[in-house]
């Protein structure tokens, strides 16, 4: 099976988040970049595919040359070979990512291709169905449950209060949530055996945005709240929650 | 092109979706200060009876998708919806109908579809969006990113643009429409090809409300000490009939399904109330629920970051303070 997974790189999640001076970005300095959690599942997803159906596991980003470091993740968790969409500009949009990634898989023919169901910086949710979309193939994404039969898959997909259960056919798109799988750790050996494994890097195709960021800026801060202490003050939060608050 | 307005009414299970109200109603706000028409659209089994409620959020002109008619065409039999089917007739229809924006709720539903309507229509995509206002007659809007940790003004540079909103974000308020009409619509040109994804089966969880959908939550965490005190966490919360949450840490020891995860690798929320126990704010928790508009936090240590977004708070023992909080609100509810 030809298998490709899309990765992103992220702030970490424990990241408290600046603002630039440019007003429009995040200030970088001492933010940690990881593969994008939700990648991390879908990483290992590709992997199991490769494990129980053999073929190969190629990895795809669009992003700058710190990207590589998503990459390298993914040839630690056993990924074979990794692409790069060679990138010096942050001003896209997810048109542009979507169109780079569409492009760069057409010209192999992917059996299956997993995506975390977003990044989770700007957390679009985006990017799997419009690469679907783009491609002409089915995409599913939010998957915590896939059984591929053939060319057959058939999904369990988590959506508000429960789950539905979709039926595709191969080559298709899958993003994926967490409780689909447990991602591994890498060995020793697979962190070595990684650092010699490829990463071929090609240019973009330059497309002006759709989507344009005006303003980045913080949320807006709450005032103190009122802070009380022990059991007894119990009486009194109902009180304010019925008669200041309003909520019940 | 003339700015015309489309609101893509959600219905699921037969039912109207709460959000359709909130989506009328910023479609109809919109197309007051844009002063151009709006219309809605919905693919759904409803009879014009249970559509007539849509009367009373404003909208004149709403058009109609069989969903029976549109399951009928695919080439597998009994299934519930299409996606990429219902994108492709809805598309159909944006194309037609010249309309320049597209509204839908960020539900699991508005997501799926979100991105291949605005590739098939050629329209900018926002999604998640929280604010929507003109200036200078040009649409802005805010979407959070960093799951809440920062906020950006987005701009668009295309004709047609579709945009999701956030649930539980914008305000539903009732107005009669003046008068309304629902048009059938034909189903044509679809073919096999756009039955990509068929949805076989849907279920729900017995009777649990979800966390993203709620209008009241009260999550627990590492404080709760084990997955056998979470009862103290549904009784609250059933007496409030809120949802329950939970913080990454105790999803990921296992004490907590992930469905129920608040928080930026889990569910961003803003119900009206929240209800924080035990749980002592890790950034990543509180990128997901700081919107919310009410937010109590009970917790053992007074300096716990939760206590910093929150309205209410109490310090104390969540084993002492949560069966008394139930046992007073089954008072007076």
């Amino acid at each position: 099976m030809k298998i490709a997974v899309c990765v992103s790189l992220v702030p970490d999640t424990t990241t408290k988040i600046k603002v630039d001076s440019d007003n429009k970005s995040i200030n970088e300095n001492g933010v940690s970049f990881v593969l994008n959690p939700y990648d991390e599942f879908a990483v290992e997803e590709a992997i199991r595919t490769k494990e129980k159906f053999g073929g190969d596991v190629t990895v795809i980003s669009f992003g700058t040359e710190a990207y590589k470091e998503a990459i390298k993740k993914a040839f630690q968790m056993t990924a074979d070979q990794g692409i790069l969409i060679k990138t010096s500009s942050k001003n896209f949009d997810s048109f542009t990512v979507a169109k780079n990634l569409a492009e760069v898989l057409k010209t192999e023919n992917y059996d299956i291709i997993f995506f975390g169901k977003q990044s989770i910086d700007y957390d679009g949710h985006i990017i799997p169905s419009m690469v679907g979309e783009l491609l002409g193939l089915p995409a599913i994404n939010d998957v915590v449950k896939l059984n591929i039969e053939g060319t057959k898959v058939t999904v369990e997909r988590e959506v508000e209060g429960g789950k539905e259960t979709i039926f595709a056919n191969l080559p298709a798109i899958i993003g994926t949530q967490k409780g689909l799988n447990e991602p591994r750790y890498p060995s020793l050996k697979n962190i070595m055996a990684a650092k010699s494994k490829p990463i071929k890097e090609i240019s973009p195709i330059e497309i002006e945005p759709l989507v344009n960021v005006k303003e980045m800026r913080l949320p807006p801060v709450k005032g103190k709240g009122k802070i009380f202490e022990g059991v007894e003050s119990v009486p009194e939060l109902v009180r304010l929650l019925k008669e200041e608050a309003k909520v019940i | 092109m003339e700015n015309k307005i489309l609101a893509i009414a959600e219905v699921k299970q037969g039912i109207i979706k709460n959000n359709t109200f909130e989506l009328l109603t910023t479609a109809r706000k919109l197309a007051e200060s844009l002063q151009c028409p709006f219309e809605a659209i919905t693919v759904s089994d409803l009879t014009q009876e249970q559509l007539n409620i849509l009367s009373e959020y404003g909208v004149e002109n709403l058009y109609n998708i069989k969903l029976s008619d549109l399951n009928a065409k695919s080439p597998i039999s009994n299934i519930k919806y299409s996606h990429s089917a219902i994108s492709r007739v809805v598309a159909d229809f944006i194309l037609s109908g010249n309309y320049t924006i597209v509204l839908l709720s960020a539900t699991s539903f508005g997501k799926e579809i979100a991105p291949s309507l605005a590739i098939k229509t050629e329209a900018a995509l926002g999604v998640d969006l929280i604010d929507l206002k003109v200036e200078n007659g040009n649409l802005i809007a805010t979407k959070p990113v960093y799951a809440g940790k920062a906020q950006v003004d987005l701009e668009f540079k295309s004709e047609r643009v579709v945009l999701s909103l956030r649930p539980n974000v914008f305000k539903a308020e009732k107005m009669n429409s003046t008068s309304f009409t629902v048009h059938n619509i034909e189903i044509s040109n679809i073919t096999d090809s756009d039955f990509k994804t068929v949805v076989s089966e849907i279920v729900l969880s017995s009777g649990k409300l979800d966390v993203a959908e709620a209008d009241k939550i009260v999550s627990g965490g590492r404080g709760l000490k084990g997955p056998e005190n979470f009862h103290l966490i549904e009784e609250l919360a059933s007496v409030l009939g809120a949802a329950t949450g939970a913080s990454r840490a105790v999803v990921d020891a296992g004490w907590r399904p992930h469905s129920e995860q608040v928080g930026q690798t889990g569910k961003t929320v803003s119900p009206s109330l929240y209800i924080a126990c035990g749980i002592s704010g890790a950034i990543q928790h509180l990128a997901g629920m700081s919107s919310s508009k009410c937010i109590v936090a009970i917790n053992k240590d007074k300096d716990a970051p939760i206590f910093q977004v929150a309205d209410y708070g109490i310090v104390g023992d969540v084993f002492e303070i949560l069966p008394k909080l139930t046992e007073e609100l089954k008072k007076i509810l």
